[in-house]
């Protein structure tokens, strides 16, 4: 059997660490010879998943964020980004474009934006447990 | 963050450089609602030119300058849009909010 590649990042919930966490990925990610705008979409994806974390799974203290990335066959880059913050309680109301509990420098497009760049996308959660997010995207194989 | 701006004939150009994430939206959003308060600009433009990389916060950023903008009935107009940031506003539908020039270098 074919070992995939995998990673493992853990950080605190501190916004230093969104530039850290969606650049970390990008650099994974490299190795599977993606395009600019795959990478540009993979990129975006990321930094909502753990500015979520940051800004709504830990309000008012820092809390452990983990990115998981893994490669599977056909060329499928595996995100998986998970907190043990708040939860959320109603997932589709969270999905809806601009919904956000957010003050006015959020936009409530952020699982809009992680939904539409990747190929599959999963969001799960429980109120006082924590939520993972699960993205997929497959790259186009370079001829 | 970082960024320079200037006024000309009732145009106010805010230029924004790097990377707009949740980190940095919201000195930029104080700011350029600062700018337009002081300036009362006819038109404020938003140059993208040296913005490598947005995420929605970038979004919250250009909404919150339209708002401050319809408040003193002026226009927003945004330029210089790179390939990665105009993919997050076309996602977002921002691009048919506002007015976008010298899309996609
Ligand atoms: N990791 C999370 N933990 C708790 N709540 C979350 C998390 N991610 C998202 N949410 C909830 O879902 C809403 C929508 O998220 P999103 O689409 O990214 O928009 P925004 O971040 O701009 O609010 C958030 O306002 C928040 O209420
Ligand atoms: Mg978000």
């Amino acid at each position: 059997m074919k070992f995939n590649n995998f990673m493992i990042l853990e950080f605190p919930s501190k916004s230093s660490n969104e530039a850290f966490a969606r650049s970390a990925v990008a650099c994974f990610a490299a190795q599977m010879d993606p395009t600019l705008e795959e990478l540009g979409d993979i990129r975006t994806a990321v930094s909502e998943a753990v500015t979520n974390c940051i800004v709504h799974a830990y309000p008012n203290e820092l809390g452990i964020i983990t990115v998981r990335c893994r490669i599977l066959k056909d060329n499928i880059l595996d995100i998986v980004v998970k907190d043990k913050g708040v939860g959320i309680a109603d997932i589709e109301q969270a999905k809806r474009p601009m919904f956000t509990t957010g003050g006015s420098d959020r936009s409530g497009m952020g699982f809009t934006i992680m939904e539409s760049f990747m190929t599959s996308f999963e969001l799960s959660s429980e109120p006082g447990k924590g939520t993972t997010v699960h993205m997929r995207r497959r790259l186009q194989r370079r001829k | 963050m970082q960024f320079t701006s200037f006024l000309e004939n009732g145009h106010l150009t805010v230029a924004l450089t790097g990377e707009i994430d949740h980190h940095c939206a919201k000195n930029y959003i104080q700011s350029i609602a600062g700018k337009i308060e002081a300036y009362t600009p006819d038109v404020c433009i938003l140059d993208f030119q040296d913005v490598t990389f947005v995420d929605s916060s970038g979004i919250a950023v250009v909404i919150n300058a339209l708002r401050s903008m319809s408040q003193i009935e002026g226009k927003l107009v945004l330029t210089g849009i790179c390939a990665q940031p105009m993919r997050v506003f076309r996602a977002s539908g921002i691009d048919k909010l506002v007015e976008i020039k010298e899309a996609v270098r």
